[in-house]
């Protein structure tokens, strides 16, 4: 149920002051619209988001050129209907240069029909609705996260190598799941994989036992699915319950092991995943941004830390390329395309739709950690169907 | 589906709608006795998911965390029924529902801020953990038996203590003619302070007993509370048994229509509801 909360409208505007005296001091402000869930189902997320976005920029305070940035925060929640809304009032009413968000793909719609075209730059750390970086790709809409098309994509391929020649599917019958789902089959049956059968249950159910008992019954090599948070909870902790854990093995989009770990103990372990990211990844600065991090917030972040992290870097590294200087929008844009973004998941640069062209990673859980076995694919870029940049 | 497929399918159904009929009595129970509409049922169920999760990581025992979770669940019934619920009752539905419904967000913000938005497990206690062998490669787990077996020990308590007892007569007393009763020297307002406590403390177990089935995430209430009205409903408003057998048939009929046409099955039980009330308007089991 919905939240009775008209805190959204309410405005938090905060500036940092760049530390940076080298240079002349620059007339306006660079207005940072951060369009986040602070509340409801996705509050967490959200969080994390800006907290990455914010270390980014205090980390790179130094190569701002004397550009102070001001952010504007304003709560999405996880409600598609209020964010064109919102977008405008961040496009007219406060003339933000970039905007950042949002986590929830039908959200991420609504502010694009808006945002879409615009001199304003908008930065999706989250979402991965394929259209976003597809059909409704646009020369100021950028992706530091994901397209719902890459962490399953080099998944079909794994299944092959491993031998699994007969795979079951079952995700929910949303966008996120279908995609994935879609992205999944398209390398498996490429490779001469068989679906024993697919299935697509209705968000947000969770009445998983039917399903994983007809699992057993068909018996396939593998099963490969896309479940997140409460879900993917549920449906790791079901599989082991009814005992097939070990018997046949259970891949999935990487978000079936993030931030879940904890809760699905050991039902978990041998899952196997593929990611643009894991916590124990190892990177020189994966480490370093975990640690800055844990000092700043006093806590380790997440993979939602690590976008909005990445979202503040391109942000950083374009207004230090153009020397604090971003009244030039064609030139903001020309010089983000064209970033290589040093991010704590390995360095990744943006594909002609401005999604990351990143590694996706294999990962295991082994003693409740996502462990990374291999790279499943090395600079994947997403096929931007639809896209005519 | 193959026979064998069938009846594992059916033991399913069974489970699933058993603990739907726990979770659903205290509604019924409430409603009935005393015609109030707790919209805020769900949240009970909420809260008792969450605070086993909470006690169990605190205490590490189970068994613990669950009647330290229901003796709070009926103690924050009490409190309620006596500070807010007892100002209602010569009020319309409708005043119900806007205070049950505000209990909703009350009840969604305090789990925000005392838990966090994070999604959390309950594991299965040890001495139930694993399961008993049941087809070629799979097992059935030990935990969901003897949750199904808890589902129907409350089911035959609450029979016993409504059709049995001296509460139970005075229950059916105060349904048929509050009034009459009161003239006859009973306490009715002890009597409901009792009954809203028992529905709060049955979704309370509810929840405790789902807890290590479930994952314990924000809007957890809300998600039983539609199934459990659809449950009510289909038995008829009030009745216990009713509640018992709409319980079993959405279970059955839930798990049969997501294996057979999965992306039918959410509407296929509002469909069904549908069909029941145009042959019996007030449900199956209505006084």
């Amino acid at each position: 149920m919905s939240r009775m909360k008209t805190l959204a409208s309410a405005v938090l505007a905060t500036t940092l002051a760049a530390t940076a005296t080298t240079s002349a001091a620059a007339t306006d402000p660079v207005k940072v619209g951060v369009m986040l869930p602070f509340s409801g189902i996705y509050a967490q997320l959200g969080e994390a988001g800006r907290d990455g976005l914010k270390l980014a920029l205090k980390e790179k305070a130094a190569e701002l050129h004397g550009a102070d940035i001001e952010f504007i925060e304003m709560d999405t929640e996880a409600k598609p209907a209020r964010a064109p809304e919102l977008a405008s009032s961040m496009l007219g009413q406060h003339e933000a240069d970039f905007v950042i968000g949002p986590v929830h793909s039908g959200v991420a719609m609504g502010m694009i029909k808006v945002l879409r075209g615009k001199d304003t730059v908008m930065i999706i750390p989250n979402a991965g609705a394929a259209a976003a970086t597809g059909p409704l790709c646009s020369p100021n809409i950028f992706r530091t996260s994901f397209s719902s098309w890459q962490p399953s994509y080099p998944m079909g391929k794994v299944a092959l190598d491993k031998g699994y020649k007969d795979v079951y599917l079952i995700s929910w019958n949303y966008g996120m799941g279908r995609e994935s789902l879609e992205a999944f089959e398209e390398s498996f049956k490429a490779g001469g994989g068989n679906v024993v059968k697919k299935v697509l249950m209705p968000f947000p159910s969770t009445n998983f036992q039917p399903h994983i008992s007809d699992i057993a019954a068909q018996d396939p090599d593998a099963v490969f699915v896309f479940f997140a948070g409460g879900g993917a909870i549920k449906f790791v902790k079901d599989y082991d319950a009814m005992g097939l854990r070990g018997k046949i093995p259970l891949l999935g989009s990487g978000f079936l092991t993030e931030g879940t770990l904890e809760a699905q103990g050991e039902a978990a372990e041998g899952v196997l995943t593929g990611l643009h990211y894991a916590e124990q990844l190892d990177v020189p600065q994966n480490e370093k941004f975990r640690e800055a991090f844990n000092t700043e917030y006093g806590h380790y972040p997440d993979i939602y830390a690590v976008q909005g992290y990445d979202a503040g870097l391109a942000i950083a590294n374009t207004i230090n390329q153009l020397s604090g200087d971003v009244s030039d929008k064609q030139a903001v844009i020309d010089t983000m395309a064209k970033l290589t973004i040093n991010s704590p998941r390995g360095d990744f640069t943006f594909s002609r739709a401005h999604n990351p062209v990143q590694n996706i990673y294999l990962r295991e859980v082994k003693d409740g950690v996502n462990v990374v076995t291999s790279v499943a694919a090395e600079a994947l870029e997403d096929p931007a169907r639809g896209c005519k940049l | 589906m193959t026979t064998e497929l069938f009846f594992v399918q059916l033991i399913n159904g069974v489970q699933y709608g058993l603990l739907l009929f726990l979770i659903a009595s205290g509604l019924t129970l409430v409603f009935g006795v005393m015609g109030i509409l707790n919209l805020a049922h769900g949240s009970m169920y909420m809260v008792g998911a969450y605070l086993v999760w909470y006690f169990a990581t605190v205490t590490g025992s189970f068994t613990v965390s669950a009647v330290l979770s229901a003796i709070i669940a009926l103690s924050l019934g009490i409190l309620i029924e006596r500070v807010l619920i007892q100002r209602l009752y010569n009020r319309n539905h409708l005043d119900q529902v806007l205070l049950t419904i505000g209990m909703i967000f009350v009840f969604n913000s305090l789990q925000s801020i005392l838990f966090g938005n994070d999604p959390y497990g309950v594991a299965v206690p040890g001495a139930l953990d694993g399961g008993i062998p049941f087809t070629d490669n799979s097992s059935y787990p030990i935990y969901r038996i003897f949750a199904a077996l808890v589902c129907v020990a409350i089911a035959g308590v609450l029979y016993y203590v409504v059709s049995r007892t001296r509460l139970g007569m005075l229950i059916r007393a105060g349904e048929s003619n509050r009034e009459m009763v009161e003239a006859l020297g009973v306490n009715i307002k002890s009597l409901y302070t009792v009954v809203f406590a028992i529905g709060v403390m049955l979704a309370a177990v509810s929840g405790i007993i789902a807890a290590p089935m479930r994952s314990i995430v924000p809007g957890m209430g809300e998600s039983v509370l539609i199934t459990c009205f659809v449950v009510v409903v289909i038995g008829g408003m009030g009745s216990i048994k009713g509640a018992f057998v709409g319980a079993l048939l959405v279970g059955l009929i839930s798990t049969f229509s997501s294996v057979l046409m999965p992306s039918m099955s959410n509407m296929i039980i509002y469909i069904f509801m549908i069909l029941v009330l145009l042959v019996k308007p007030q449900g199956l089991f209505a006084k």
